[in-house]
């Protein structure tokens, strides 16, 4: 790894500026401005925005703020290998309970 | 720099990666459970949500999420060498998460003036919907302020060893290791405001 260290140290521009981040933050605010937007709306405007919106800003700060989009697969694939147990369990409770 | 001393970023990255989704399933379980009680409670929830603070739970937001921008933008000063720079936007996420921790003590105390607490006789009286509302809000959110307390720890921390050049341009694995801490906890949090503060 002291080569990544020394390849850090010597192009320190390859990493992302702060615009990005701001920009990223900036969307973060307007998404949950339309969060609560929705929230007003009524119940079903206010699940599909807790089903879309909400996911997607999370999905934003795991990209950019956790540096997903600057690591290799592996990360990726622990990430979406945990999400997707969660689903399985959210899905087998659910396939039980909704048909009771 | 030596060229002696061992280091794998990489391996130092997943291996807190790893750790984060284990914190994951944890939140992930009790996000389940609330999905089950809302199913089975729907009018209790949203009886219950009406009875939160949403502007509360909506400034809190805008702090968490401020304050992760200013902790990937204390890694990004880091790695330019900007060592003041980095140090200012450590104790502006400091101050942030203080911040969010004296708005979640005002919103708790007035919860429990109006005897909304675990355990509270007052609670035993309201019917069973919303006594599972009550319990998985203390709970998960009580998780989360737990998760808020150590992060800041951690970032306190890291504030002393980007002031002493522990961390600095050529060395800054901690400082990204405890941020995806940070940000976790903020990813949290933007679950759990849809799901209490705006379920009225």
């Amino acid at each position: 790894m002291s080569e990544h260290s020394a390849h850090t140290a010597e192009h320190p521009v390859a990493h992302p500026g702060y615009g990005t981040f701001i920009g990223v933050w900036v969307l973060l605010l307007l998404l949950t401005a339309g969060l609560v937007s929705l929230s007003h709306l009524g119940q079903t405007a206010a699940v599909w925005g807790l089903l879309i919106l909400t996911p997607l800003k999370a999905s934003l700060v795991f990209y950019y703020f956790m540096h997903l989009k600057y690591e290799g697969p592996l990360f990726k694939i622990v990430l979406l290998v945990t999400l997707g147990t969660l689903l399985i369990f959210f899905a087998l409770l659910f396939s039980d309970v909704a048909f009771r | 720099m030596s060229g002696h001393v061992h280091r794998d970023d990489l391996g130092s990255r997943l291996g807190m990666w790893l750790f984060l989704v284990t914190e994951m399933v944890l939140f992930g379980g009790l996000f389940i459970g609330y999905s089950y009680m809302r199913h089975r409670y729907p009018a209790e929830f949203h009886h219950g949500g009406g009875e939160l603070n949403a502007t509360l739970g909506i400034i809190n937001t805008i702090v968490l999420l401020t304050s992760s921008l200013t902790v990937v933008l204390a890694i990004v000063a880091v790695q330019r060498a900007e060592k003041k720079r980095a140090i200012a936007l450590l104790w502006t996420t400091l101050a942030l998460g203080c911040t969010f921790l004296v708005i979640k003590g005002f919103e708790w105390s007035a919860k429990f003036h109006h005897g909304l607490y675990p355990n509270a006789p007052h609670l035993a009286t309201l019917p069973p919907g919303e006594q599972v509302f009550f319990g998985l809000y203390f709970t998960m959110t009580g998780l989360h302020g737990l998760h808020v307390i150590v992060g800041l720890s951690v970032l306190g921390v890291l504030l002393h060893w980007v002031a002493t050049d522990r961390i600095r341009q050529d060395r800054y694995i901690h400082l990204e290791n405890g941020g995806l801490y940070w940000h976790l906890v903020d990813v949290i949090w933007i679950f759990l405001l849809p799901l209490f503060y705006l379920a009225a």
